[in-house]
């Protein structure tokens, strides 16, 4: 067991965490930070996707001990109180979502997407979005919220 | 002026909130207080004998609590997993129907098959455990495909030889075979209807609980059904009955059918906890996922389809052999009989029609239902032969099917396999499709392609399927062990706000927004002061639950009903209020009145006095305000519509680019548009998966090639176009919504559309040489290059 400390969702965190861990259990089995999904086991499919320091990260690729005093953001992170952020606004607003599984994922790999890129093209999103599964929606809403959060993103 | 939030609103969904910050609750994300972790040691052979289970070495690793064999099941009386489905071959003996231990007992069927259980403190001393065991194999030969179970070299089961599970027909094979001898045009085409596995994003996750106070079981489980579950486990492998027995399935990540059947699993975590008194939870990992969540489709067919000069269809006759996997899933017997040699009419009068059905044992997984269930497999048949003949008497495809559609005018309209389709029109779903994808340019856009070295293919799929699955006396007669109803309570509170409990249950198609959508548009309430609940057997009475595109069609018919029941008392009461005859009641927009009169009263004042009953006639009127209504449905209902796919190939990469693809659907009635299009997108989504990139593979060592998402091909954003979606509406003439269901339909229509697609684009450069889905890049080109 190790001692590791981070930044999440804006809050001071210390755990004990066995050097196998990864991040994403650390974040839905200490933390009970469940929003971030767990879809397989091999690194491909997104539902584990949180920001740490900024940057879209699969958490299940990365060790909780890897993000010793980083800043991570997850899903449970990204609205104000009950006030939803532009993009998970626009999911709701589109339909980019119907189980809800892949979606914290899609909207934080897309609000890293809009971070980058003010205004992306449809093109843009499908390629931004492939290492983000969704079995529910054929992508046609996903792709839509996403344009339409990024924009929203600037207002 | 109609409700913004009533029936016809794209109303944004209820649930929408707490997925998309992270707040559902789905099986994985709840934890019960002293909870264990289970793990399963699976067998690595398709086909084993097991000599023996070691269990000291995994009793021996920290943190493990219990270690359980199938012998341990056997000895403390637990049953094997029922089939709800029997079918009778055509000598009119039942299917071969062997036992399906929750945990192998002697032989182990399939890699994946569950041979012991692990359990622990925590999920990786629960693994470890499970790696720990030693278990003595002795492989043996394994039947791994529909043509090894048919050459019956090895057997799956020792008592069944032959591998077969049935052998069915519907129809005069005679009389077909005379008809296709005397027709002057046949054509004859050979399909492989490829296997798939589901994937759901959510992996299926189960936690078993015990009440050592009142005896009561409690399994949390991602199932699309719990009170069926509820009546599988408890009345067949456990022995518990109903009212100790509590099934839970909470936010559920997509199904797609393969949360429909009770698996092994289950009965493990929900007995081992009250055999060692403490919670046990399971969560799959993906490679398990695809090892054992029941596959789909996987048929071999031969189908020919007779016609007159003109085009007009004689007669059709199909000949199908399905994989049923290792052992019997719960409804899989029925997939590639009822819920298949049924359809094979398609939208067409072709008035003989024959289908003879094999189903085969194989050492694989169990097949089952995945979405549309036997619709896609026959669509698949009738759409790709259709085409056929269109390019064998060169007329033109659309022209060709509408020579053959069944009029508007001729509903109901009974077909020669069973079914009594009950309205449609589907000469204006033709229209509408190739409005959309402008059919007349078509021609154009092929010589523009062309001109840049490309082929371009344009391909049709006028499709049908029987939903609203399905009346109870119907499926009981073809072999079905249960009634397929459905149930609704609708509770009005004393303020007037409305919980609706529903037996059918929610994993992804919006039900707490679409039916608190009927809800306000007859009582006048706003959907924020609707709740539904659902995916709980001790909240909701009874249900069977969300397949079928049933939802709607069953589930909110009984939602009318229980609707109709409350409107009755309601008027009774406000009657009561007005000092009125309730016959003279009328309600409308929430509010009641006397007709002839100004008086009226809101419903929310009707709620209260339900519940505050001063006043009251008590000899006529019972307080309160809750009504229940059970819903059998009189027939199936028959979504159809027309799916026109058009695909542009680079014949230097063999890569297949969608160029266009557009649906025009007819599902009756709709509720909410913006729900019905996204779930027209995902099946078409799936469809197009099935066609171009799915496929599982299994070796011939039974082992499964395909068992994760770099060797399976999953559709990814840029894999896939836009799609342009419409409706037409032909309402269901009845059900009270008059409503028939739109969630398999892309899955059902698009497999043939791209293949019809792909087929004509290659034609276009006269090649001919059929090619099976998944249509991928490699095969493609090998077509192309004559390899
Ligand atoms: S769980 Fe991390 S990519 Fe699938
Ligand atoms: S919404 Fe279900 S997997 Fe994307």
């Amino acid at each position: 067991m190790a001692t590791v400390s981070m930044t999440i969702n804006g809050k001071q965190v210390t755990g004990d965490v066995e050097g196998r861990t990864l991040l994403v259990d650390f974040l839905r089995e200490d933390q009970r930070l469940t929003g971030t999904h767990v879809g397989c086991d091999t690194s491909q499919c997104g539902a584990c996707t949180v920001h740490v320091d900024g940057k879209a990260v699969k958490s299940c690729t990365m060790l909780a001990l890897q993000a010793d005093g980083a800043a991570v953001t997850t899903i449970e992170g990204l609205a104000d109180g009950d006030v939803l952020h532009p993009m998970q606004e626009a999911f709701r607003e589109h339909h980019g979502l119907q189980c809800g599984f892949c979606t914290p994922g899609m909207i934080m790999s897309a609000t890293a997407l809009a971070a980058r890129n003010a205004a992306p093209t449809e093109a843009d999103v499908r390629h931004h979005l492939e290492g983000n599964l969704c079995r529910c929606t054929g992508y046609h809403n996903i792709v839509k919220a996403v344009m339409a959060g990024a924009r929203a993103m600037q207002a | 002026m109609p409700r913004d939030d009533g029936i016809g609103a794209s109303v944004r969904r209820k649930e929408d909130f707490r997925f998309v910050t992270g707040r559902g609750t789905y099986t994985d994300d709840i934890n019960r207080y002293g909870q264990t972790y289970a793990a399963f040691a699976r067998s690595p052979y398709a086909h084993a004998r097991i000599d023996g289970i070691d269990t000291a070495a995994a009793q021996a690793v920290a943190g493990v609590v219990a270690v359980f064999t199938g012998d341990d099941l056997a000895a403390a009386g637990v049953n094997g997993l029922p089939c709800g489905w029997q079918i009778h071959s055509k000598n009119g003996e039942p299917m071969a129907e062997p036992g399906h231990p929750p945990l192998a007992q002697g032989k182990a069927r399939y890699v994946g098959d569950a041979v012991a259980v692990v359990i622990a403190e925590t999920r990786a001393a629960a693994k470890a455990g499970a790696e720990a065991l030693e278990i003595a194999y002795t492989p043996l030969a394994a039947v791994a495909s529909i043509r090894a179970a048919k050459a019956a070299g090895a057997a799956v089961f020792d008592d069944i030889p032959s591998n077969n599970c049935y052998d069915w027909e519907l129809g005069d094979r005679a009389d077909i075979d005379a008809a296709i001898a005397a027709a002057p045009q046949t054509v004859t085409l050979s399909l492989v209807n490829n296997r798939l596995v589901p994937n759901a994003m959510e992996p299926r996750s189960a936690i078993g609980d015990y009440d050592t106070a009142t005896g009561e079981h409690t399994l949390f489980t991602t199932s699309q059904n719990p009170h069926v579950i509820r009546l599988l486990m408890g009345a067949f492998v456990l022995g518990i009955p109903e009212h100790k027995l509590r099934v839970v399935a909470p936010d559920v990540g997509g199904g797609f059918g393969s949360k429909i059947f009770h698996y092994a699993e289950e009965a493990v975590v929900t007995w081992a906890a009250a055999k060692i008194r403490r919670p046990v939870k399971w969560t799959s990992d993906r490679s398990e996922a695809f090892l054992t969540d029941a596959h789909g489709r996987d048929h071999e067919t031969t189908v020919t389809l007779a016609m007159d000069n003109d085009g007009k269809f004689l007669a059709l006759k199909v000949i199908t052999d399905a994989n049923m996997g290792a052992y019997l899933s719960t409804f899989a017997p029925c997939v590639p009989t009822y819920l298949y040699a049924t359809l094979l009419a398609g939208q067409y009068t072709t008035p003989k029609i024959f289908a003879g059905v094999n189903a085969w044992f194989t050492n694989t997984c169990p097949v089952d239902a995945y979405r549309g269930a036997g619709r896609p497999e026959a669509t698949y048949v009738v759409e790709r032969i259709v085409e056929e003949a269109a390019r064998h008497l060169n007329i033109d495809p659309a022209e060709l099917r509408r020579r053959n559609f069944i009029s508007p005018d001729a509903f109901p309209y009974q077909t020669p396999v069973a079914l009594e389709y009950d309205s449609g029109n589907y000469a204006g779903t033709l229209a509408l499709a190739t409005k959309a994808i402008d059919y007349d340019g078509f021609k154009a856009r092929q010589a523009a392609s062309k001109a840049a070295g490309k082929l371009r293919g344009i391909g049709f799929s006028a499709y049908i399927e029987a939903c609203g699955i399905a009346p109870s006396a119907v499926v009981g007669s073809l072999g079905a062990r249960a009634g397929l109803y459905e149930s609704g309570a609708v509770r009005v509170h004393p303020t007037g706000s409305v919980t609706f409990y529903t037996g059918s249950h929610s994993h992804g198609q919006g039900h707490e927004t679409t039916f608190a959508q009927v809800i306000a548009e007859r009582l006048g309430v706003s959907v924020e002061n609707v709740d539904v609940v659902h995916g709980d057997t001790s909240k909701v009475q009874f249900g069977m639950g969300t397949y079928g595109s049933r939802s709607l069609a069953v589930g909110g018919s009984a939602l009318s009903k229980a609707l109709d029941k409350v409107e009755a008392k309601a008027k009774k009461i406000a009657a009561h209020l007005m000092e009125a005859s309730d016959a003279d009641v009328e309600f409308k927009d929430g509010v009641f009145t006397v007709a002839g009169t100004d008086k009226s009263v809101a419903f929310g004042d009707v709620a209260l006095t339900a519940y505050v009953p001063h006043n009251f006639p008590h000899d006529e009127l019972e307080p309160g305000l809750e009504e229940q209504a059970f819903y059998d449905p009189k027939n199936f209902t028959y979504p159809a519509g027309c799916h026109i796919c058009e695909v542009e190939i680079d014949p230097d990469t063999g890569v297949i680019e969608i160029a266009n693809f557009v649906a025009a659907d007819d599902f009756g009635n709709i509720v909410n548009p913006m729900i019905v299009e996204g779930q027209v997108h995902g099946g078409i989504a799936q469809g197009v998966g099935q066609a171009l990139m799915e496929g599982c593979v299994y070796g011939e060592d039974g082992q499964l090639v395909t068992g994760s998402y770099m060797d399976y091909c999953l559709p990814r954003a840029d894999n896939l176009p836009n799609f342009k979606v419409s409706t037409q509406v032909t309402p269901c003439p009845h059900n009270p919504l008059g409503v028939k269901g739109c969630g398999e339909a892309g899955a059902i229509a698009a497999p043939a559309a791209v293949m019809n697609a792909v087929t004509d684009a290659l034609r276009s450069v006269g090649v001919t040489k059929p090619i099976d889905m998944p249509a991928t890049p490699s095969k493609v080109w090998a077509a192309l290059n004559g390899a």
